[in-house]
């Protein structure tokens, strides 16, 4: 048995899923979420092979909760969004189901599945850093702390510094670690408001009271709350453009 | 006057109807060509040497026909000679004056002539607008709701053909309507509620509504799907701010000289993004009321707790008000 999990916030848009898998026993609903919440409670629980997810959905969207999965099953996204699509294909989705969508549609989306899985094809590891929320920047970024999901609006975040294969998100609260790349980062924030100032920071510029000279050709960039970043030769160059020096 | 000359009157009628004549012609000729070419500002010069020129040509003229006609007038030839330069003078004066006179009179042709293409072109464009900003039907709404009607076909054929109905009736009526024409709140809510039957299906028991108004709003006269985009941003806001069950309640009251409409939607004013509440279907609504009444006062937003709420003001409105 496939063990699967649909993930949808709205009833009837499952009820239908649920529907056409009937045509294949092989396939095993053992859940059904309506928020990215349950569904991640649920994926911990059941490990299942195959989800069905949608992509708009209340609190974190479809790929804040795939963020958040270390080992992602396969994902059949499910959304009326034609926008995400390319992004969905790089997060090496199975397949992309715009609703409505017809039986045999979605027929071809579970047996290109089952191609796949009997040919044992490896899958991608959960997202690549191509990947980022939204068509527009990253509006918040998700990270997972103690157990707990935290949703941190990107104005919160006061610098980025990489850790290892991890970044920490410096907020007022404290950091959090999320494992992503400093790319990563610099790709989906927007770029008038985060400059990477160096090889290990990313600073919100909105954050900065000033700028001293630390040594020679390098600089440090005093934060409001006292906490220094470290800015190279190019970053300062980056950091006078966005600032308009 | 050419008596006191001793000139007789055949001599000075002739003199003075063909010397008239000739600068009538001469003055029809100038406007007439500034009818065609008029030196711009700068060169209003050149504008003086012509009168120069034509009054010479005209003096001229008048000079040497009435000295070839009249020659036997020994008297009358000196006067004209003596005349010369006072003619020439008149001349001058008379072209100038309507030269001057064309000018003001073509330019103020022109600016009116710039100023109605503007306006139609404002109109134009100011029409369009309002037509695209009334045409935001989320197509995400309407692909949902046939997902929805496409899942209920299997089990519940007779709701899924309820719900075809609904979402025909909604969107008939957003396609119908148009921007001056204005309707009565009781029609406005009446297809705000089939959007809202829909969503209520699609989201089940997480989405309830209350719609409350006073005795005398339900006849107010409002823009045609001003109220749908703010309920549709409430609903989303909602939902997608919160995992809870959630209430939408829409309130309408009549002030003495305009209508208040209040939507209120629970959020999370921890995670929720600032931006996110004047989001693009509010500021659609802004843009919206701003074309219609010029003003950018009429709605706004407040955080009450974790109640978002949504005021939008409809200044009261005699049909001609909106009527273009």
């Amino acid at each position: 048995m496939i063990k699967t999990i649909l993930i949808d916030d709205e009833p009837l848009a499952r009820a239908i899923i649920r529907e056409y898998i009937e045509s294949f026993p092989q396939l095993e609903i053992v859940q059904e979420c309506g928020d990215g919440f349950e569904g991640l409670k649920a994926i911990m629980q059941h490990k299942p092979q195959l989800i069905f997810l949608d992509v708009q959905m209340p609190k974190i969207n479809g790929f804040e909760m795939l963020e958040l999965i270390e080992d992602a099953p396969a994902v059949i996204f499910v959304t009326a969004f034609d926008e995400y699509a390319i992004k969905a294909f790089e997060s090496h989705a199975i397949d992309y189901l715009l609703k409505p969508f017809s039986r045999e549609r979605f027929s071809k989306a579970v047996e290109k599945f089952i191609e796949q899985s009997e040919k044992n094809i490896k899958q991608a590891p959960a997202l690549p850093d191509s990947m980022t929320l939204s068509p527009q920047q990253s509006q918040r970024v998700v990270v997972k702390t103690a157990g707990k999901i935290k949703i941190i609006p990107v104005e919160d975040i006061q610098y980025l510094e990489a850790a290892d294969d991890y970044v920490r998100i410096q907020t007022k609260e404290g950091g959090f670690l999320k494992n992503r790349t400093m790319a990563h980062f610099e790709k989906s924030l927007d770029a008038n408001v985060f400059v990477r100032t160096h090889r290990s920071y990313i600073v919100n510029v909105q954050q900065i009271t000033r700028i001293d000279p630390y040594e020679k050709e390098n600089y440090v960039a005093i934060l409001k709350n006292g906490a220094q970043v470290a800015v190279s030769k190019s970053g300062y160059a980056k950091l006078k453009s966005v600032l308009g020096l | 006057m050419m008596q006191n000359f001793n000139i007789p009157w055949d001599i000075a009628l002739a003199d003075s109807v063909g010397s008239n004549a000739l600068l009538a012609a001469a003055t029809i000729l100038i406007i007439h060509t500034l009818g065609y070419y008029r030196p711009d500002n700068k060169n209003y010069f050149y504008l003086l040497v012509w009168c120069v020129v034509i009054s010479v040509i005209w003096t001229a003229v008048v000079k040497l026909s009435l000295i070839s006609f009249f020659s036997y007038d020994e008297a009358y030839k000196t006067f004209l000679l003596r005349s010369i330069p006072v003619r020439f003078d008149m001349a001058f004066l008379v072209i100038g004056c309507s030269v001057i006179m064309s000018m003001l009179w073509y330019n103020l042709e022109e600016k009116k002539h710039v100023e109605s293409r503007k306006a139609d072109a404002e109109k134009l464009a100011r029409d369009a607008e309002l037509y695209k900003l009334r045409q935001q039907l989320q197509p995400h709404f309407l692909f949902n709701s046939l997902n929805s009607i496409s899942a209920l076909a299997g089990n519940q054929p007779e709701q899924a053909r309820k719900m075809i109905q609904q979402l025909s009736d909604f969107l008939r009526g957003a396609l119908k309507k148009e921007d001056h024409q204005l309707t009565t709140l009781t029609e406005e809510l009446q297809h705000l509620q089939l959007y809202l039957d829909m969503e209520k299906m699609r989201f089940g028991h997480r989405l309830s509504t209350v719609i409350k108004h006073d005795e005398n709003s339900l006849q107010f006269l409002i823009p045609p799907m001003l109220l749908q985009p703010i309920v549709e941003n409430a609903i989303k806001f909602g939902l997608y701010d919160t995992t809870d069950n959630i209430t939408i309640f829409i309130e309408a009251k009549t002030f003495n000289d305009y209508l208040e409409i209040t939507v209120q939607n629970p959020f999370d004013p921890e995670t929720s993004i600032p931006k996110q509440g004047t989001g693009f279907g509010l500021s659609s609504v802004q843009r919206r009321l701003y074309l219609l009444f010029v003003r950018n006062d009429l709605l706004s937003t407040t955080v009450k707790g974790n109640q978002f709420i949504t005021t939008v003001k409809i200044p009261r409105n005699d049909k001609n008000d909106i009527d273009r």
